[in-house]
């Protein structure tokens, strides 16, 4: 049994070592208002010194998914350069009623409603493309939505590496106990992506998952 | 709200609910799942599949879902399965080979069924008239 482990570690390395691409690229994924683009505007400036989109209170403000390319973290002594891709918030509905009552006039709110199902479908294909992800979920939300058990669903299928970001643990309600629990047979990382809080540590758990 | 009629002949209002199961959704292909559960459920009706889609179908209705959204008419879909489960053999995890086990799903009118609670092993969710 040891032998097998062995052997088996042996030639994962050594194929790693063969076909290992240069570049991961992954996606940051989650419902609508995780924070998502909060997350990726906090990594491409703290590693790049630039920005990736706007971010707002209105849900679906990301409604094209954006890449940027050649992004590398370094830390604990590991570095790994990646493509990041900033998508829109997954869902299962849009209604159009849901952006009026953040102030939007009917026919800004039901344009908006076009673009955000556009985005999902978007966010939905590039699930294909990707060598790992980043799941933002919100801290303060119940974590067993079906856009969650979807992307991880999806990553689990596939043997691709995915990492939770339990994300608004800033705001005193949040419980990224709660996730942990939810979802055990994966890494999880508490973060503030607001104000950086526990950020360091995600980017120990990118370099190792992703490197 | 329709009003329909029983097996028994009676005349009732409600909303119609369709339980299907595992044997018929073994005999149909992806497409015709999601095409089975959008008809079904822009027709009102609620569908609990015995055992649910998998992670690719899952993501494929939702991508198919997006394309019929139309204001004022159909805003989605409300669906809500059990996280699902890997079965693993010891050959299986030699050839890194995963083997997903899809679970219980119940999947209605976005304006109609609301999710009250749910965690790895209950969903508890509300179905209105509308």
């Amino acid at each position: 049994m040891g032998l097998i482990k062995k052997v088996k570690k042996n030639l994962s390395s050594v194929f790693k070592s063969i076909f290992k691409k240069k570049v991961a690229r992954i996606g940051i994924y989650g419902p609508p208002n995780a924070g998502k683009t909060t997350l990726a505007n906090r990594i491409i400036r703290d590693w790049t010194g630039d920005a990736m989109g706007a971010v707002s209170e209105v849900p679906h403000e990301t409604r094209r998914a954006r890449r940027r390319e050649g992004v590398t973290i370094e830390s604990n002594g590991s570095k790994v350069t990646l493509d990041i891709v900033d998508t829109p918030g997954l869902a299962t509905k849009i209604d159009f009623h849901d952006f009026m009552a953040h102030g939007l006039e009917e026919e800004e709110a039901k344009r908006r409603a076009k673009e955000a199902t556009e985005g999902i479908i978007e966010a939905v294909k590039w699930l294909e493309d990707l060598d790992g992800v980043i799941l933002v979920m919100d801290a303060t939300e119940d974590p067993f939505t079906q856009v969650n058990v979807t992307v991880i669903g999806n990553m689990e299928a596939r043997n691709l590496p995915l990492l939770i970001a339990a994300n608004k643990i800033d705001l005193p309600e949040s419980s990224p106990a709660r996730i942990r629990s939810a979802f055990p047979q994966h890494p999880m990382v508490p973060i503030s992506a607001l104000n950086g809080q526990n950020i360091d540590t995600l980017y120990e758990e990118i370099a190792d998952h992703f490197g | 709200m329709k009003r329909l009629q029983t097996i028994s002949g009676d005349i009732m209002i409600g909303v119609q609910m369709d339980l299907i199961s595992e044997d018929k959704l073994s005999r149909l292909t992806a497409m015709e799942k999601i095409r089975m559960i959008l008809d079904g459920v822009k027709e009102g009706k609620i569908l609990v599949l015995e055992r649910g889609l998998t992670p690719s179908e899952e993501a494929k209705l939702i991508e198919m879902t997006m394309t019929e959204i139309t204001p004022d008419e159909f805003a989605g879909i409300e669906i809500e399965s059990y996280p699902s489960k890997k079965n693993q053999k010891l050959l299986d995890k030699l050839f890194r080979k995963t083997v997903i086990r899809t679970r219980l799903t119940v999947i209605g009118p976005a304006n109609q069924l609301k999710t009250l609670k749910k965690d790895r092993d209950l969903i508890s969710a509300l179905v209105s008239s509308q």
